[in-house]
């Protein structure tokens, strides 16, 4: 890897365009402990095991285990936690209250009792308007709670070992370079 | 008093307690002044220290290494060499460190799994009173664990560039001077390139080739047939693609195309001060490395119009001490050499070494990096690739060439590379389906970026702080250094070009991008100590020795009269094997 083609390898990590691994990049900048506290982290086990639910909603088991497998609701913890700055940290944790509330409104249950059909259909609205939401979205505007979300589910499955191996593949050591290979519909992406 | 080797810990700490206070310098009598006194110190174990202590070693010197960072020992001290993404606790991308470290914190290379082999910004403070990047890494082996690893041959034209186009001074050597000693170095270090036959980018002595992957073949073709004067070739890098038996013999191996280049390379694969030059020369019995030592000053004597050793300051106990010798290479990396020189004042030069015409310091350069470009290209979807190569496709400049054409000076080298992004258009935003898309690849990336030359100008300048001192007792410097109208001009060729040939090529959603970043996180730093023929108007001489004393060299970014368009790394390798058997020719001869 060349220099700078680190951020588009995050980029491409995150599926998304260069552009767009750099707003993740600014938008995640680490935070400290004190206000992580101050904004109930790191989260209790209830509250990653519904993180652990809406990530496995994002990315489900399939023919490869999904994201509660490759223990994201605990990668979230980690990252709002240790990187995100006190802003982001607050948008992050009254997210989940948020989607408690839409679940209760939408289907008159809570999100960890709801079937996983209903929290498909939730998650897909509130992804909806995350992107409505982005679209007028200024720089300085803040960001939307399901976007981080679903960043951070996306780069805490894709980077686990279950998503990079399974999902994905991953060779740790290639032992050479091939610059044309055919490629078949189907075959999986490189992990790194 | 014992001599001091890297990989002897315990031996390392006895010496510590042996270290003299500044008083006891006055008392050194004829024993103990001999056990500080070598044949040559070499300050700086980076890239060009590594290349000088293995030259003077292997012709028998004995040399001294000052390193002011804490040792890092080849294989043994790289610690997330081998680590799975998933090992890293926040997956390499992010560490609170960066945000307390704004400067470092922009440097590309800078992130879990390498932050340390760099320098916090409160560990190492200076003054900017415009904005400057300074990244550094302190310790044996400096940047060359963490370098982009690019290694491009000068050609003719840019040692030609000052002389003909009026800035800085003409440089005192040409590539004719220089070539031989770039085979040598490229022999041992290791390049892997093509012989392209391009006169703006001459061949050297290449390893096999990376290989371009599809899409960049094609956009090579494509700007090759629709421009006579530019040429696209293969990225030429220091990596091992096949081990020759030197490199064997180094203990080397080929590379495997991992690119995690920047954790330090359990292969050996890249060229490394740790991997390469410090470990040959210390098979010769002649090398000592001293880590933790912070050169404070070189000391000048009057009466033999010499130098005669350096001031040393523990990096840890903050004790002062002196090591003599013979000759002195200076290749602390281009600030800190600046920074040592003018700290070296004495009755005969108060302002720095060498320095009467007050030039140390000044014309400081750096490669002009702010222009990138993204685009998309259609097709390919039976097209792969396996592996993860360390270069890219490089364009030599074609811009000025072979006269002065452009509203502005000089050129640019362009980058570029292409790959899949991940992840083809989802059905849904949501569920299985959306998993399914992200784990297939997608369309393809091209990634286009600039390696504009910055003509030095007398402005651009660091000096010392009259006031604030750094931990280590040594002055802060001061940095007055920025993008000139003539890096905006280029800039904007650049972005114009870019999207010109990327269009031709058949590329879409072409977007061009100025990052605005300050000098210095180019981290290509040159300049101020200048090589030139005259001493009126230069510090250095054509064999990169002072003009004025003899016995000191510089051959780190400090000694660059100009910048080229080429990554620098291989320049400053030849620069400094060529000076140090000079060095020793001169020695034996006794002239110096």
């Amino acid at each position: 890897m060349n220099r700078r083609e680190a951020l588009s390898r995050v980029a491409l990590l995150m599926g998304t365009s260069v552009v767009g691994g750099a707003a993740f990049l600014e938008g995640c900048n680490p935070g400290d402990r004190k206000s992580a506290a101050a904004a109930g982290l790191p989260f209790s086990p209830e509250n990653i095991s519904f993180l652990d639910e809406v990530a496995e909603t994002i990315i489900p088991t399939t023919n490869t285990p999904g994201a509660k497998a490759a223990k994201v609701g605990a990668f979230m913890n980690t990252m709002v936690t240790d990187c995100y700055d006190e802003k982001n940290q607050k948008i992050f944790t009254e997210g989940l209250a948020k989607i408690e509330e839409s679940t209760q409104k939408k289907f008159n249950t809570s999100f960890a009792k709801a079937t996983p059909d209903q929290r498909k259909e939730l998650l897909t609205a509130i992804d909806k308007d995350a992107k409505e939401y982005n679209k007028s979205k200024k720089e300085t505007d803040p960001a939307h709670y399901f976007s981080l979300m679903k960043q951070l589910t996306l780069l805490g499955y894709f980077s686990s070992e279950i998503g990079a191996t399974q999902a994905l593949r991953y060779v740790a050591v290639p032992g050479r370079y091939e610059g044309c290979i055919p490629y078949k519909k189907g075959d999986k992406a490189w992990a790194t | 008093m014992a001599a001091q080797h890297t990989n002897n810990k315990k031996e390392k700490n006895n010496n510590r307690n042996l270290i003299f206070m500044p008083q006891d310098k006055l008392n050194l009598n004829g024993d103990a002044r001999k056990a500080m006194t070598y044949d040559a110190i070499v300050v700086g174990s980076g890239i060009s220290g590594g290349w000088a202590a293995k030259e003077l070693c292997e012709k028998g010197l004995k040399t001294l290494v000052l390193e002011r960072g804490r040792d890092v020992q080849h294989l043994k001290d790289y610690p997330t060499a081998t680590l799975d993404p998933w090992q890293l606790t926040h997956r390499g991308n992010i560490d609170p460190i960066k945000r307390e470290n704004p400067v470092v914190g922009r440097c590309y290379a800078f992130d879990e799994a390498t932050q340390h082999f760099f320098v916090k910004d409160h560990e190492h403070p200076y003054i900017q009173e415009k904005p400057y990047d300074w990244i550094r890494g302190y310790q044996v082996g400096g940047k060359s664990l963490i370098w982009a690893r690019q290694t491009q041959r000068w050609s003719k034209y840019d040692f030609e560039g000052p002389g003909r186009d009026g800035f800085a001074v003409d440089w005192p050597i040409r590539y004719d001077d220089l070539a031989p000693w770039y085979s040598h170095v490229e022999k041992f270090a290791g390049i892997s390139g093509n012989k392209d036959g391009v006169d703006t980018l001459p061949d050297g002595e290449f390893l096999p080739a990376w290989e371009m992957n599809c899409v960049e073949k094609d956009i090579q073709k494509r700007i090759m047939a629709a421009y006579k004067d530019r040429f696209v070739v293969q990225g030429r890098c220091a990596h091992l693609t096949k081990p020759n038996p030197i490199h064997l013999e180094q203990g080397r191996q080929q590379c495997q195309a991992r690119s995690l280049c920047y954790r330090g390379c359990p292969f050996g694969a890249y060229f490394s001060s740790n991997s390469t030059t410090l470990p040959w020369a210390m098979k010769t019995g002649n090398l000592t490395i001293r880590p933790d030592s912070v050169v404070h000053s070189i000391i000048y004597d009057e009466k033999m119009g010499k130098a005669t050793g350096v001031r040393v300051v523990d990096s840890h106990t903050k004790q002062m001490t002196e090591y003599y010798a013979r000759i002195i290479f200076l290749n602390a990396a281009c600030l800190n050499t600046n920074l040592i020189l003018l700290n070296s004042t004495s009755s005969r030069f108060p302002n720095g070494l060498g320095n009467d015409h007050g030039l140390l310091g000044k014309y400081m350069a750096f490669h002009n990096y702010r222009g990138t470009l993204t685009a998309t290209i259609d097709g390919y979807e039976d097209k792969y690739y396996y592996g993860r190569r360390p270069t890219a496709v490089m364009m030599p400049n074609f811009r000025n060439v072979h006269k002065q054409e452009m509203d502005f000076l000089r050129g640019y080298m362009v980058h570029y590379s292409a790959g899949r992004g991940k992840g083809v258009a989802p059905e849904e935003s949501i569920g299985a389906s959306y998993k399914a898309s992200l784990t297939e690849p997608g369309g393809w990336n091209i990634f286009m970026m600039m390696q504009g030359e910055h003509v030095p100008e007398e402005k651009d300048q660091v000096r010392l702080s009259t006031d604030k001192k750094d931990q280590w007792g040594i002055p802060q410097m001061v940095f007055n250094i920025e993008h000139s109208e003539n890096d905006l001009k280029i800039l904007k060729d650049f972005l114009e070009q870019g999207t010109e040939m990327l269009t031709q090529s058949g590329c879409k959603n072409i977007e061009t991008h100025d990052s605005k970043q300050s000098p210095g996180l180019d981290i290509h730093e040159m300049g101020g100590v200048r090589m030139g023929r005259d001493p009126k108007t230069s510090m250095l001489n054509g064999w990169n020795q002072f003009h004025q004393v003899s016995n000191v060299m510089v051959t780190d970014g400090a000694c660059m009269t100009s910048t080229g368009t080429q990554n620098p790394s291989i320049t400053y390798m030849a620069l400094t094997a060529r000076a140090a058997n000079r060095a020793v020719e001169e020695l034996k001869k006794g002239n110096i």
